[in-house]
């Protein structure tokens, strides 16, 4: 593989890994606050790519979507916590994965069944359009790179939130130790309440990137949520600072993996079975560096919670 | 006998009772026969969940895993024309431990959510393994040439006898999880999940007893994977996949955690549902997804805490 063609796979991979952060944070805030296992995060973020594609042929413009999508994910996020969430957080992990998964049933069903099972195309903005020039001869399209871009503003944004405003060491406090933050007279579920809203809306976020980028179709959402939990996993439960280095990691390994591994299999294998397995190979490699990785620090990699 | 246990052997039997009849009683026909014998395979394999959940305290979130590694045992022999099931049945159960106490060697150092998420790992690695097998069907499956034969017969072609063998499975799972339940075994199990400090104050090193009951209980899923295979005659990756053991651990807890007739009531719920609520509707899954939300907020304790604080 040649160095061009390593350096474009690598921007995918950290591209990858900013997407799944964005998802990641809000899951791994949530988690660490509540202790809330929210499988319906992920259609979260497929909800925000369908709200984006709507709303962008509506208006006509990719950034009317997008600044419209945001609140309305948002509010999307609130009415799913008022309704049903609220209801899960004193209840065993077993049954918010259950109540949770039948959010999950419902929303995709629900996106086919007003939008279709076809995957939308959302078209690239007309300001973001063509490449930019990498290497001689090596174009790389502008708009993932404001994607990248857009997500490490976003990342710098919610570090700076969560490490050094007062809302921020409430929500850090809450996720080291919540009895001890409410008996101080803090209103946890509120503060919940906010922090359950700010991730379904990075979420959205996160799905109206990715719309013009990986097709926007019902189910989207269940890979990414599947992967957010390896990367809040690896990276340590509550800990956003964990989130993004382990985004970084999954976003990097899986891009890369499924561009190297069929050529590292060529060595050993045949090409067609090579490029079978390899695939595989691929696909297993960030779940082989989770077990790895639990299995050596089983708290992931920036635990939070003391005990 | 407590009130509790009462119920729960009430239930269990009244189940496998209408389940044995059932073919003579007008409900012999070759598609009521598929329903039942998918009723009764996931049955087991959710009885061995609960066993494992209820009893252990170890939520696995890769239990389909188990199972797939049995239907696979079964689809790799038939390619190779082995289908006795003296052949069959020793490899797939050893296939099954195997990879169980490999997966749970390391699962079990972690605990909580990190138990749940890391044996959903080694599922997906099973999942993704089956379906780089390209010479057993890869993605698309494999089907299978013959079902297994016992000792040199093809008994398992007859629908009737393949029902009663189901069954006969499923009263040898739940037996088995009931009896270990009930012993010293299963006591140091329950008092490792209520309180792992204890436990070992008093001399029990959870770890072995937790692995064992790992090995155990994804044995069984394992042969559960073998007569699935068998049923369908068709076997895929998606069998490992994290969506079917999500469907197990909602048969489980549909059902009621922590009592075995649970995860027999929720299977057979599970799969009446599923296959009755598509014929409503294309999009089935609209009323079956609020259906689960509101049987977790509002049944505690699941169809039998339901049934059980009923009569109470």
């Amino acid at each position: 593989m040649s160095t061009g063609l390593f350096l474009v796979q690598a921007l995918n991979g950290l591209q990858l890994g900013i997407l799944l952060f964005l998802v990641a944070a809000g899951l791994t805030l949530v988690f660490g606050v509540m202790d809330f296992i929210n499988l319906a995060h992920g259609v979260q973020y497929m909800l925000g790519a369908y709200l984006g594609a709507a709303l962008a042929a509506a208006t006509g413009s990719f950034w009317l979507g997008l600044l419209l999508a945001l609140p309305a994910a948002l509010l999307f996020g609130l009415l799913l916590e008022v309704l049903v969430f609220r209801h899960l957080y004193d209840r065993d992990h077993l049954s918010q994965v259950l109540a949770t998964f039948g959010v999950i049933l419902f929303l995709n069903q629900a996106v086919k069944a007003i939008w279709g099972a076809a995957p939308l195309q959302v078209p690239v903005p007309a300001l973001l359009e063509g490449g930019v020039v990498l290497m001689p001869g090596l174009q790389y399209p502008l708009y993932r790179i404001a994607v990248l871009v857009a997500g490490i503003a976003v990342a710098l944004g919610l570090w700076f939130l969560v490490e050094r405003t007062r809302i921020g060491m409430l929500v850090r406090a809450g996720a080291s130790n919540a009895p001890m933050v409410s008996a101080l007279g803090v209103d946890i579920r509120r503060l919940f309440m906010l922090v359950f809203a700010f991730g379904a809306m990075l979420a959205g976020f996160a799905g109206v990137l990715a719309g013009p980028i990986f097709s926007v179709e019902p189910g989207m959402g269940d890979h990414v949520l599947i992967l957010a939990f390896v990367v809040i996993v690896i990276g340590g439960i509550g800990s956003i600072r964990g989130a993004f280095i382990a985004a970084l990691i999954v976003g990097l390994t899986d891009t890369l993996g499924k561009s190297l591994m069929p050529d590292f299999m060529r060595l050993f294998l045949d090409p067609s079975s090579a490029r079978q397995t390899g695939a595989a190979l691929a696909s297993m490699l960030v779940y082989i560096a989770m077990a790895a990785i639990l299995a050596f620090r089983p708290r992931g990699l920036f635990p939070v919670r003391g005990s | 006998m407590p009130r509790g246990l009462r119920l729960d052997v009430a239930i269990t039997l009244l189940v496998l009772a209408a389940l044995a009849l059932a073919p003579l009683l007008g409900f012999g026909a070759n598609h009521y026969l598929t329903l039942f014998a998918r009723i009764m395979i996931l049955a087991a394999a959710a009885v061995s969940l609960s066993f494992l959940v209820g009893g252990a305290g170890l939520a696995s979130l890769g239990h389909a895993a188990a199972m797939g590694v049995g239907a696979y045992a079964v689809a790799i022999l038939d390619a190779h024309r082995l289908t006795d099931i003296a052949i069959v049945l020793p490899v797939a159960l050893a296939a099954a431990a195997l990879f169980s106490l490999l997966t749970g060697a390391i699962a079990i150092r972690t605990e909580g959510v990190n138990f749940i998420m890391i044996t959903l790992a080694f599922g997906q690695m099973a999942f993704f393994t089956a379906s780089s097998l390209a010479a057993y069907g890869g993605d698309d499956g494999y089907t299978l040439y013959d079902r297994t034969e016992i000792l040199g017969s093809r008994l398992m072609e007859n629908r009737l006898f393949f029902h009663y063998l189901c069954l006969g499975f499923l009263v040898f799972c739940w037996g088995i999880c009931a009896m270990l339940l009930a012993s010293r075994f299963g006591r140091v199990l329950r008092a490792a999940r209520e309180n792992p400090l204890r436990a070992q104050a008093v001399g029990f090193a959870p770890y072995p007893y937790r692995l064992l009951a790992y090995v155990i209980a994804g044995t069984l899923a394992g042969l559960a994977g073998v007569l699935f295979a068998n049923a369908t005659e068709f076997v895929a990756p998606a069998y490992m996949s994290w969506q079917r053991s999500g469907e197990l651990i909602f048969m489980v807890i549909l059902g009621g955690l922590g009592r075995l007739s649970g995860a027999i009531l929720g299977a057979v719920l599970f799969v009446l549902l599923e296959s009755w609520l598509p014929s409503l509707t294309t999009h089935w899954k609209m009323i079956f997804g609020p259906l689960l939300i509101l049987a977790v907020l509002f049944m505690r304790g699941g169809l039998v805490g339901f049934l059980g604080a009923r009569r109470g």
